[in-house]
């Protein structure tokens, strides 16, 4: 069918009108029953909820229904200057993930790195696989180590209760919050960052380091003229990725300790959408809040798109 | 985009044989360093090693420290200090906890979750994939568009939230599954992976009368076993590690996932022996042996599949980050 058929009527489908357009729908039948689920899908559970932020122009109550609740304009997107929730969750998301970007995303590049100027594959490959582990496990599970290491009845502070000194607060200390999520998200994380870079460091042309090192360049000139151009491409690619996520640090690392810290330290706006429609029933003024963010994000990662690909870049879309 | 994927999974799946390899041997010493690079000073290579071993000891430390106290009778764990090997160690947190009661029914509530929802995610994902293969149906770009859009942009958790309760899934199963049914970025992977496939196998097959139908489940599908098994443990370790939307939809205690039980029993220290469930009668062992047993109980399904996992990463991660 698509031999003989597909390609030649697709090529002539727009000038010869409907029938032959009619029989390649016929043809490719199938194919339409292999996209409608997933279709349907998109449809309804990511772009009918799109459409469903509109409760954030109402005074939504859940009594009456969206339909029946009263539209009131701006008016819970003008809270947003107001409301020092908002003020606080967008300060704290900021911070954060300012911090991470300028500690968390060089981190595994760093790494990557130094396990390939290792001459020993199955050294290298063990370390990979050590650092790789805690990405797959969940949020719960590692806070939950962490508590057991950092906690006040951990290995650091058990030891120095039973001295008789002071215990250190780490995993309940508002003012070390933002600095302790950064290095929670660097040992869940870096062995991700670690791997795509490796994969893209072993990509690089051996051929280029010999010339270069039989032209006299040292160890540091081949790392800034061979090494790191040669895996720019990924990491503005990982940079665009950060980007888009600048507005969403993520909802279950925040929402596990924030009881232990308070919301002045651990509230971003993933939380607060949750806290403002799950706990006070604001349910408007939450999805205000998460449509600015999710409209944020969009035209981050658009924006850092675009970007890389200014920078001649093949960017992510 | 099909190239981009190609040519960055190509050398890292050859990399150890082929062409590459001979050439990166051939100009290696004796040592295995190729014999234009210096040798590190001594300084530098104990720095090196050094940074790597404390790297490893800070990654694998909180794991074998739980470990080590989910084993250790209650008398060691509550002596508390640096317990790796227990020094009389015993499974009674494990007979506790396994014995039937919260946390036996919160496995079997995970195990039923990630088997059932990432079948069906498999499902819809790689036919969805299969459909939008071939770019030449018409709609199918439109089709893409879709998808791609739904990358951008997320619907938001109210708004989620209340068509779930519309739709009546408040505190059913399907909540934790269907709303998440097919991630985009891991369809754009079987999507891309779908059309490297030679389009000659496909055409011989259709030559030879066969549908499209036919064409995805005896040419497509088997050729794509890698792939499928990567995204299959991509969903499958989701399912298992998410709590959130557990959170959201669940109000029924007795249905909770082993992460949201988790949370409950570890992190907010509430008392298993007190919850229901639980066998009374014998004294239960300390909270704390307890609580690390749950954790070690709840890694175990994810260090079973990882080095499967690990097999495939480069493969799965890489085509993931590459554009759609």
């Amino acid at each position: 069918m698509s031999a003989k058929g597909t390609t030649p009527a697709s090529i002539q489908g727009s000038g010869q009108g409907g029938t032959s357009k009619w029989q390649q729908i016929v043809q490719d039948r199938w194919m339409y029953l292999f996209m409608a689920p997933g279709l349907i899908y998109f449809l309804l559970f990511v772009y009918f909820p799109l459409a469903g932020n509109v409760i954030a122009f109402k005074n939504y109550s859940p009594f009456i229904g969206i339909q029946a609740s009263p539209w009131v304009g701006w008016a819970n997107f003008e809270r947003l200057f107001t409301d020092p929730n908002f003020k606080q969750a967008l300060v704290n998301t900021l911070q954060i993930e300012t911090l991470q970007l300028i500690f968390a995303f060089p981190a595994p590049l760093m790494l990557a790195l130094l396990l390939n100027s290792l001459i020993s594959e199955s050294v290298k490959r063990s370390i990979q696989s050590i650092v790789y582990l805690p990405y797959f496990l969940s949020w719960v599970i590692v806070i939950a180590l962490w508590q057991q290491v950092f906690g006040g009845a951990g290995v650091i502070n058990q030891p120095l209760r039973d001295a008789g000194l002071d215990p250190i607060s780490i995993m309940d200390n508002p003012g070390f919050f933002k600095y302790l999520v950064v290095l929670q998200s660097m040992w869940k994380e870096i062995g991700w960052g670690t791997i795509i870079f490796l994969a893209a460091l072993t990509k690089i042309d051996m051929q280029l380091y010999e010339a270069a090192a039989m032209d006299g360049a040292n160890g540091r000139r081949r790392l800034l003229d061979v090494t790191l151009p040669g895996i720019r491409g990924i990491v503005i690619l990982l940079l665009i990725l950060r980007m888009g996520s600048m507005f969403s640090t993520g909802f279950e690392q925040y929402f596990l300790q924030r009881g232990a810290v308070g919301p002045a330290a651990a509230e971003v706006l993933d939380t607060l959408v949750y806290t403002l429609g799950f706990q006070s029933g604001q349910w408007s003024f939450g999805a205000a809040v998460g449509l600015v963010r999710g409209i944020v994000a969009a035209i981050l990662i658009l924006g850092a798109n675009w970007l890389a690909k200014k920078f001649g870049e093949e960017g992510l879309l | 985009m099909a190239n981009a994927t190609r040519e960055l999974s190509t050398p890292i799946r050859g990399a150890g044989q082929g062409a590459f390899s001979r050439l990166f041997n051939r100009q290696r010493g004796e040592s295995g360093r190729p014999v234009w690079m210096e040798k590190p000073g001594p300084l530098m290579s104990v720095a090196k090693a050094l940074t790597l071993l404390i790297i490893v000891i800070i990654m694998l430390f909180p794991m074998a420290y739980v470990l080590g106290i989910s084993f250790s009778s209650q008398a060691d764990a509550a002596r508390g200090g640096i317990v790796l090997w227990p020094q009389n160690p015993t499974l009674d947190a494990y007979r506790a906890i396994l014995g039937g009661g919260v946390v036996s029914r919160a496995l079997q509530v995970s195990f039923g979750l990630t088997l059932f929802g990432t079948a069906a995610q498999m499902f819809f994902t790689a036919t969805m994939a299969y459909g939008l293969s071939r770019m030449t149906v018409i709609g199918a770009k439109p089709v893409l568009y879709v998808v791609l859009g739904a990358m951008i942009f997320s619907p938001g958790m109210i708004p989620s939230y209340l068509l779930v309760k519309e739709l009546g899934l408040i505190n059913t199963y399907p909540s934790l599954i269907i709303p998440g049914l097919i991630s985009a970025w891991n369809l754009i992977i079987v999507r891309n992976f779908f059309m490297n496939i030679p389009r000659e196998l496909v055409d011989a097959a259709r030559i030879d009368g066969a549908n499209d139908a036919q064409v995805f489940t005896q040419i497509i599908l088997p050729l794509s076993k890698a792939v499928l098994a990567v995204v299959a443990l991509f969903y499958g370790v989701a399912i298992w590690n998410s709590f959130f939307n557990a959170i959201l939809y669940l109000n029924d205690t007795a249905k909770w996932p082993i992460q949201l039980v988790l949370r409950q029993y570890v992190l907010q220290g509430t008392n298993l022996a007190s919850a229901e469930g639980l066998q009374s009668g014998a004294a239960p062992p300390p909270a704390e042996t307890i609580k690390m047993a749950i954790v070690v109980i709840a890694t175990v399904p994810i260090l079973v599949v990882y080095p499967f996992l690990q097999k495939y990463f480069t493969k799965g991660v890489l085509t993931g980050s590459i554009k759609g």
